[in-house]
């Protein structure tokens, strides 16, 4: 994506899969990747189909990457930090890797 | 935060900045809990840490909220940025999240402002990355201050010709714009026409949007009878029916939009009462006059109980909170009456237009209910449109024993974007009203938490949940 402004403040380093990216110090996770033109963040537990962004708003759950070692975070409602490293998540999450509660709805009908 | 207020609010859009405001305003103990880092909702996102420079680029409507903002600030409320309600009772206990720490605290008045969320369009290949709703497109662009150049924008509704225009204002370019909006929209909605009338502004506002688009040259495709997003890992293009032929544009963006819905799940997942609404096709919480639901002391604000916009969302904030203000026996029948009349008067004029663009910018069937069936309707746990329709033909009567059939609703969003597709889809497919077919039924926790959140919860003592 293109940046139409910078306020000129001091950019942070992060990593995603290893690799160095630039972030603004008020991005969330999903708007410094996107930043760069990453737009695949995870795959699914289903089928392992690729998946990214779609709501930006923290309601569709589409963006989840594993940051600093903890999977299931969500891209679009975390701020980027200093030296902060990023990582797809792939497939259902791996195993001794801290994961958020994912099926609070219930079975009962 | 303290273990408990007089009135928490949930939420610091338009509708729970203003009610939180009134609230702090006359004497009570307030709380704001909201979800992303900074006041302000989805309509005016980051209105107090702008990423964009020129103020032209969003308009005049945008920087309106930096007023609520202002007013929130200088009150005593206090609020939370970052903090995720995950849990509110029918007792008014509030279970919430911030920074990985979960606490419990109460409220005697609660107030839920959670705001609207976009309408699914569940059309083939909507997951495929490079795919994004227009709302998210224009969160980048308020916080971010990030445009993709060269997107296809496909659907309907004043979002979309609003951020449209946006990127056109920035500069942005703009593939092709692919509109949704049956033809036939416009004679329904002729008959509110004379009722919208008396919004002009509004109405020359969507005007001029459309004309500058036409204006700068921007391809321009109406009546769009049928969508297609392809690609294999990646969006790779889109295919559209017009006139009955298919024609193919090859992208790697697209934003996707039909309007919005409220935000039920938290008011839902409490016990408040929902009803269908046929002319906005989506639930809506029943309130009284001041807000309050049918669980005491809970009260629904703003476009999370019908979409009416940014200024209506407003009013009915100010509204609820002079109303949780007479319950907590702040102030009196006399004085709430008084304090609420102009907002009410403003909603009276915000309400004449809203028929209108509900009969006008209505979604067809044909991008509501996926005719085919490999087209995913839950989008986390891949359940597709034939899936449900076998379910339904195998005896699954609701959405909730559609859970059981399929596991569909039953991911991490929570049936936030598949919630209304399978209602409606079971309720053709059984040929019943989608007020008997029901929605899917919601529990605590709405959000996500961390186990060990909620364990940390369990062996906390009583005296150490208040942090800070």
């Amino acid at each position: 994506m293109r940046r139409l402004s910078h306020d000129g403040s001091k950019q942070l380093r992060v990593t995603f899969e290893g690799e160095e990216l630039l972030a603004h110090p008020n991005d969330t996770v999903a708007a410094a990747l996107l930043a760069t033109g990453q737009w695949q963040f995870r795959t699914t537990p289903v089928s392992e189909a690729p998946r990214g962004p779609f709501c930006m708003m923290g309601v569709c759950f589409e963006c989840l990457v594993e940051i600093d070692g903890v999977a299931n975070r969500q891209a679009c409602m975390t701020e980027v930090r200093d030296g902060m490293r990023i990582n797809r998540q792939s497939g259902a999450n791996h195993m001794g890797i801290p994961v958020a509660v994912d099926d609070a709805s219930g079975t009962g009908s | 935060m303290k273990n408990h207020y007089d009135i928490a609010v949930i939420g610091a859009g338009p509708a729970g900045m203003a009610a939180a405001t009134v609230a702090a305003e006359h004497g009570a103990s307030v709380l704001l809990l909201d979800e992303q880092p900074a006041a302000g909702g989805q309509i005016y996102r980051s209105i107090g840490r702008q990423a964009l420079t020129d103020r032209h680029i969003l308009g005049a409507d945008y920087y309106q909220g930096e007023a609520l903002l202002s007013a929130l600030q200088a009150s005593d409320a206090e609020h939370i940025a970052g903090a995720t309600v995950w849990q509110l009772s029918t007792e008014r206990e509030i279970g919430v999240s911030k920074d990985g720490t979960a606490q419990l605290l109460t409220a005697d008045q609660v107030i839920i402002a959670t705001g609207a969320l976009e309408r699914p369009i569940p059309v083939p290949g909507w997951t495929l990355p490079g795919a994004m709703t227009v709302g998210g497109a224009q969160v980048l662009l308020k916080s971010a201050a990030l445009a993709e150049p060269d997107a296809v924008f496909a659907g309907s509704g004043p979002l979309l010709y609003l951020v449209a225009n946006q990127y056109l204002k920035a500069g942005v370019p703009i593939r092709a714009i692919l509109d949704t909006t049956p033809r036939n929209n416009m004679v329904r909605a002729a008959r509110y026409l004379p009722a919208a009338l008396m919004s002009v502004p509004a109405l020359m506002k969507g005007r001029r949007w459309l004309s500058e688009l036409h204006a700068a040259g921007i391809p321009f495709v109406k009546d769009i009878e049928d969508l297609k997003l392809i690609g294999e890992d990646a969006l790779s293009g889109v295919e559209y029916r017009h006139g009955g032929r298919w024609t193919r544009i090859d992208t790697s963006r697209v934003f996707l939009h039909q309007g919005v819905v409220p935000n039920v799940n938290l008011a839902m997942a409490t016990g408040c009462a929902h009803v269908w609404s046929e002319s906005q096709l989506c639930w809506q919480a029943v309130t009284d006059t001041w807000g309050e639901s049918d669980v005491p002391g809970v009260a629904v604000a703003g476009d999370g109980v019908a979409i009416n916009g940014a200024r209506a969302a407003q009013c009915l904030g100010h509204i609820a909170g002079y109303g949780a203000l007479h319950r907590c026996g702040r102030i009196d029948t006399r004085e709430r009456n008084w304090h609420a009349a102009p907002h009410r008067r403003v909603l009276a004029k915000e309400w004449r237009i809203r028929p209108f663009l509900d009969a006008m910018f209505r979604p067809p069937e044909q991008f509501r209910l996926p005719a085919d069936d490999d087209t995913i309707v839950c989008r986390c746990e891949e359940v597709t449109a034939g899936r449900i329709r076998e379910s339904v033909a195998l005896g699954c009567l609701g959405p909730n024993q559609l859970k059981g059939f399929s596991r569909c609703g039953m991911g991490p969003c929570q049936g936030r974007f598949c919630g209304l597709t399978i209602s409606e889809m079971i309720a053709k497919h059984r040929g019943v009203s989608v007020a008997e077919v029901g929605a899917l039924r919601l529990r605590p926790p709405v959000k996500p938490l961390m186990l060990g959140e909620l364990a940390a919860l369990a062996s906390a003592p009583e005296s150490q949940s208040e942090s800070d």
